[in-house]
């Protein structure tokens, strides 16, 4: 073979790889983690892929799943919130008081998004009408102040025991007895149905709504957006309004897991939640990433503390190794790009 | 004066504090036709654009909308009376397809019981018909604008500004950020603009563009009228004296 076929072998290949590259972009994240399914499975035959087991990873991804739900948006809008972790912990907190208040049930389970819903509004009143340089500031701010809050009104211990009701939501069980008959022990979480239901819920408004839409404008190019007639301080406050109440729904379901609220409730989870949001594939400078990407950024943190913990890897290990997944997953993107717009 | 006029502004003037920035300036505009608008840099040219696109408020003297006296309160009120502006800096957003640009904050929808969605195909089909209409080539209407060339991006820009029916067009330096080879294109598309009977200010530094597309030329010196004439009346030579200042 001469040079000149070699070349055209080459150039072909390439063109097969570039022409690939649409594709990874979209469902690469999806391979990564049906590789990690595979890789847990071989390690770990009997108890990874059991049914104990998958519940266990969706009952704990399902509230950490609320914060980067939230936190994407914001994320979008090329804004950051770094309260949402003490949002919940706030919301937490004021449920736990109005169930030993005695109020109803019904009542109780309002509480928490409520409060979410009530300091998200406030981050989003910060950052635009009290012109805040940038929403980090603002909610570095409330970080401190709503978890100070939620410590002021419990006096700073823990508060236990809540109603059955009031625990469906994270800790209900619908059985699946009509499948695998009679006292069977194989169930879904509802927490599982109910994040489902709220992700497909953000994804028609993201993708298929007026608001939607204007939300990645702002964080494609604000300026755009205002001239284009578009109310962008009236957009922040509503995604900052969200993300916050999120966050309660977050505290409803961790209210249901653990039966009791507890003053490190949600402790560095905004955290967690920026980082289930980049892996994800959203840009840190806003206007890029997906409601799908969001969910595979989630499932592949959780997935990854479950087996390493299966596998007794120490927690300290499992630090170290999420941080390298962050930074190489920020790497691949940069890669990516460069081969996007290589002329 | 012709019964075509479409946009009049009469004796405006424009202060910001001490600084005077228009003084006592006419500008007429006719239907389907390419009024050019040259000067130095702080002749006034941008502050009297963002006058009659209704961003700034005249201190002094009025404008007309089809021979009625109006008063704008914002860009709102002129795209209402069709004006549309293209800004020096594009306005749109690299991240959106082409078709989300264009109709960026004017979205169609369909309602769906209480909700309204956004209509994908009927924007999509809007935005086909309308780069059709403009003979804007691009490779799909779903194409991304950072991935488009400048040129490309100034065509979005008009297309945006027209997409609905606008019966006047301002452009802030067109084609100043563009490749030599994709002026022409962008030239073009002005002239299809007059041909579909829309009226157009260009505000330009380079007198091709001024000669290849304008029917009059009108030039502002520190903040005033300077001299003003059909096209054919005059020569490069001559504008150009305008804008220094220069006359015979």
């Amino acid at each position: 073979m001469d040079h000149g076929e070699k070349r055209l072998m080459d150039k072909n290949q390439e063109s097969l790889f570039v022409r690939l590259i649409p594709f990874f972009e979209r469902y690469g994240i999806l391979l990564l983690i049906l590789i990690m399914i595979a890789v847990l499975h071989l390690l770990q035959p009997d108890v990874f892929l059991s049914w104990r087991n998958v519940t266990n990873i969706f009952k704990q991804v399902s509230w950490q799943s609320m914060l980067a739900l939230g936190v994407f948006m914001v994320i979008v809008t090329a804004g950051i919130d770094l309260s949402v972790g003490s949002i919940i912990m706030l919301s937490l907190m004021g449920l736990a008081i109005a169930s030993k208040a005695g109020m109803p049930w019904y009542v109780v389970m309002l509480v928490a998004p409520a409060i979410g819903f009530l300091c998200g509004m406030f981050n989003g009143i910060g950052i635009t009408l009290l012109r805040m340089p940038h929403p980090f500031i603002m909610t570095l701010g409330t970080l401190y102040i709503f978890r100070g809050i939620g410590n002021l009104i419990s006096g700073g211990v823990p508060i236990t025991g809540f109603a059955e009701q009031i625990r469906v939501i994270g800790n209900g069980k619908i059985k699946l007895d009509v499948i695998f008959g009679e006292g069977a022990r194989e169930y879904i979480p509802t927490s599982l149905i109910l994040m489902i239901v709220i992700f497909f819920i953000f994804w028609i408004f993201l993708n298929h709504t007026r608001i939607g839409k204007w939300i990645y404008a702002i964080g494609g190019n604000p300026g755009a957006a205002r001239a284009a007639g578009i109310n962008v301080d009236r957009i922040l406050i509503i995604v900052y309004t969200l993300c916050g109440f999120l966050a309660g729904i977050g505290g409803l379901i961790l209210a249901g897991r653990t039966n009791s609220a507890y003053p490190n409730a949600g402790l560095q989870s905004e955290l967690d939640a920026i980082a289930a949001v980049i892996i994800g594939g959203a840009s840190f400078f806003g206007g890029r990433g997906t409601v799908l990407g969001v969910f595979a950024g989630v499932m592949i943190m959780g997935i990854l503390r479950n087996g390493l913990n299966l596998m007794n890897v120490s927690v300290f290990w499992q630090q170290v190794l999420i941080g390298s997944i962050i930074i190489l997953a920020v790497y691949i993107d940069v890669l990516r790009r460069q081969l996007a717009t290589r002329t | 004066m012709s019964d075509n006029l479409v946009l009049e502004a009469k004796s405006v003037s424009k202060f910001f504090g001490t600084i005077t920035a228009l003084q006592n300036v006419d500008l007429h505009l006719n239907k389907g036709e390419v009024l050019g608008v040259v000067g130095d840099n702080g002749a006034g040219k941008s502050t009297l654009m963002k006058v009659l696109s209704g961003l700034y408020k005249p201190s002094e003297g009025s404008l007309f909308f089809d021979k009625e006296k109006v008063t704008l309160n914002s860009p709102r009120d002129s795209q209402n009376l069709g004006l549309e502006m293209v800004y020096q800096d594009l306005a749109l957003a690299g991240n959106l397809p082409i078709g989300d640009n264009i109709f960026l904050g004017r979205e169609p929808t369909r309602k769906v019981g209480p909700f309204n969605f956004l209509d994908h195909k009927k924007r999509k089909q809007l935005t086909e018909e309308h780069l059709a209409k403009l003979k804007i080539n691009v490779k799909s209407a779903d194409q991304k604008v950072e991935e488009l060339s400048g040129g490309q991006r100034q065509a979005v820009a008009i297309a945006r500004a027209t997409a609905f029916n606008a019966k006047i067009v301002l452009m802030d330096e067109p084609t100043a950020a563009l490749a030599v080879k994709e002026v022409g294109k962008v030239l073009d598309l002005i002239l299809n603009l007059k041909k579909l009977g829309v009226s157009v200010i260009v505000i330009s530094h380079r007198m091709d563009d001024i000669f290849t597309v304008c029917d009059r030329v009108m030039a502002l010196f520190q903040g005033t009228n300077f001299a003003e004439s059909e096209l054919k009346n005059t020569s490069r030579d001559e504008v150009i004296g305008w804008i220094m200042g220069k006359k015979d």
